[in-house]
């Protein structure tokens, strides 16, 4: 029996669903990590360096939670999306990292479209390491990018539609596998929504809009997914009333490309960047003020 | 019109010589040399998880700022520094000075249409054909200076009379400074090559050799890596280094696929910078009969920490010592000093074994 394992962190923040439906679709079973919690970040810094940044860690952790409950994990790796839209080096070397550290069987499949390697070509790759016939992985890749493509519309509606309500309106800025992650920026995201705010997403505009508006603020900036956040405050940027930028520490795209958005932009924002070690009680304070801050305003 | 760029170990002088010849009407500002000032500067003005040369660099910015320079040459690289131009130049145009920040360099990539745009910003009229033929000389006089560099590194530990190598390469340096055609350049290489050559040294057959690998700019800019190569010749060490700017100009291209075939069971995809390089040179390390490797980089350079495992791991297996540095502003010399002392002895003591 092949039971794949998928690591909650990072990618499947961005694929995970697809990969569902797609495995769903074929018949593979598969095991998803949990949510992140404080034993796996234990784990994951045990086996990382110091210095790795927190969301990386957490991955190696997640990985060392599914080692022995399934035969391959999958870890795929990410290069670029042409056109100055490289992504950040962890997600060229995560792979790389994980085959040494783990004996584990790996599925991996490589997004580069400079040397034209897809997500599609990826899949099939990964379909036939699993024993499945073209005919099959073609009807499953199908299946799941029509249901993607509905999601990913959805999300740009209710996105949108944020966007006319009449509370006070914030933008998160932040990558999708750090907002999401429990440990990370949920209790961030449940504050907020408790205290009644709209919070609108950057990663859930359309990045086709969102990516080339980013050249407002930056004209050299080719990583992929910060240019798709920095475009989504030009986006809005009449439409709200302040932004909080989430990292992880030490993230390296953000570290530049955020203090330059923050140094041009003429909106009230607020910066947190999130460490292992950081307790909530410290962010809350100031989530509260920022809060306060903005409700003067308003 | 005051041209200045950030420097890194002794290339001020090809870089020096480039541009005074391409612009003689333009004053070309050598950078000072970096001091704990500069690096206190660039630090306040930096933001808070940069990774280090991003500060080091801002500091000399700044300095040469102070003395009235007008353009800023930067170059970027495979990681975030081909990045660290455009917000260098918002944080210096945020502190209150005027300049124009040109980045030759980004994401690795030299595109000469572009170059030639930007070179266009400091002469419109500048000579197409005299900016080729000295960009030539200054390619090869850079090689020149790697390859004595390299000599030097393996034999400086065992000069007789100290400091030759030194007071002799500095010489080297101010005559190609003042070279006119590429003839005079090879001869005065050759000069100098068998003058080098001439230097009494006494090499003993036990002796130790290291390998340094890591990150470009903590390698190359003496100053970020505490002058651990200075400190290693003092202990009578020979010295590998695979890093310099005729490697990452012209080498890389084509040695990137040959180390990938050469520690295919290692690494499968390029994980930026000099990463994946890396991970090759220290199988080359382990495989011939090098004592122990030093891994030094920058703190938070992100490619090298992804490395950093792996090179643990082919250090474990050939059971080889490997000792990482990772260099910040606030990092001790003494600490440097004292774990460097460790690292030798035990060296020594496993020689002897």
């Amino acid at each position: 029996m092949n039971k794949v394992g998928i690591p909650r962190g990072l990618f499947y923040y961005y694929y995970g669903d697809f990969w569902k439906d797609f495995f769903d679709s074929l018949n593979i079973t598969y095991v998803i990590s949990p949510n992140t919690n404080k034993d796996i970040i234990d784990k994951g810094e045990k086996l990382a360096n110091d210095e790795m940044c927190l969301s990386l860690k957490t991955y190696l952790g997640h990985i060392e939670y599914l080692k022995d409950k399934c035969d391959y994990i999958l870890v795929p790796r990410i290069s670029n999306f042409k056109n100055n839209n490289q992504t950040c080096t962890n997600f060229w070397a995560v792979y790389d990292i994980a085959k040494n550290l783990f004996e584990n069987k790996i599925l991996n499949y490589n997004i580069d479209l400079e040397k034209h390697q897809t997500l599609k070509k990826g899949l099939y790759k990964i379909g036939k390491e699993l024993n499945k016939n073209k005919y099959q992985i073609k009807k499953a890749y199908k299946y799941a990018y029509i249901k993607e493509k509905k999601r990913i519309k959805k999300n740009h509606i209710i996105n949108l539609n944020k966007l006319k309500s009449k509370n006070l309106k914030i933008l998160i800025v932040s990558h999708p596998y750090n907002l999401y992650d429990e440990m990370i920026g949920k209790d961030i995201l449940n504050y907020l929504i408790k205290n009644e705010v709209t919070l609108i997403y950057s990663d859930k505009f359309d990045s086709k809009i969102t990516n080339n508006l980013s050249k407002e603020l930056s004209k050299d900036l080719y990583f992929k997914y910060s240019k798709d956040n920095l475009g989504s405050i030009i986006y809005c940027k009449d439409k709200i009333d302040g932004v909080i930028f989430i990292s992880s520490f030490p993230c390296a795209p953000d570290s530049l490309a955020n203090e330059l958005a923050m140094r041009k932009i003429n909106i009230p924002y607020l910066n947190l960047v999130i460490d292992d070690t950081s307790s909530f009680t410290g962010i809350e304070t100031r989530l509260e003020s920022f809060l306060d801050m903005l409700g003067g305003i308003k | 019109m005051k041209i200045a760029f950030p420097q890194m170990g002794d290339y001020y002088v090809p870089a020096n010589y480039l541009l005074s010849h391409i612009f003689p009407n333009v004053k070309v500002i050598k950078a000072p040399k970096i001091t704990n000032k500069t690096v206190e500067i660039g630090t306040k003005y930096s933001p808070e998880f940069v990774c280090t040369p991003f500060k080091y660099t801002l500091g000399t910015m700044i300095e040469c700022l102070e003395e009235k320079a007008d353009i800023l040459i930067q170059m970027g690289g495979g990681c975030r520094y081909g990045y660290y131009a455009e917000v260098q130049e918002k944080i210096i145009k945020d502190i209150g000075y005027e300049c124009t920040i040109i980045n030759l360099v980004t994401e690795g990539v030299t595109r000469f249409k572009r170059i030639n745009k930007l070179l266009k910003i400091i002469n419109p009229k500048y000579s197409k054909i005299k900016a080729l033929y000295y960009s030539f000389i200054t390619f090869k006089m850079v090689k020149y200076m790697d390859e004595i560099d390299n000599y030097i590194r393996e034999n400086i530990g065992f000069e007789i009379k100290k400091g030759t190598f030194e007071s002799l390469k500095k010489e080297m340096l101010i005559e190609f400074s003042h070279i006119k055609r590429y003839k005079e350049l090879k001869q005065t290489y050759k000069k100098y090559l068998n003058k080098f050559h001439k230097i009494k040294i006494h090499k003993p057959d036990n002796r130790i050799k290291i390998g340094i690998i890591g990150e470009l700019y903590t390698i190359m800019e003496p100053f970020s890596n505490y002058f651990l190569e200075k400190q290693l010749a003092k202990h009578h060490i020979e010295i590998k280094r695979f890093t310099n700017v005729h490697y990452l100009l012209f080498e890389k291209a084509k040695k990137t696929k040959k180390y990938k075939k050469y520690a295919k069971e290692y690494f499968k995809y390029n994980m930026g910078a000099d990463a994946s390089d890396n991970i090759a040179r220290c199988k080359y390390l382990c495989e011939n009969d090098y004592d122990g490797i030093i891994h030094i980089k920058s703190s938070f350079c992100t490619p090298e920490i992804g490395a950093m495992p792996i090179i643990n791991k082919i250090a474990s297996t050939y059971q080889k010592p490997v000792l990482f540095f990772s260099f910040d502003t606030t990092t001790s010399e003494t600490g440097i000093k004292t774990r460097l002392e460790a690292f030798y002895d035990m060296l020594e003591m496993r020689k002897n074994k």
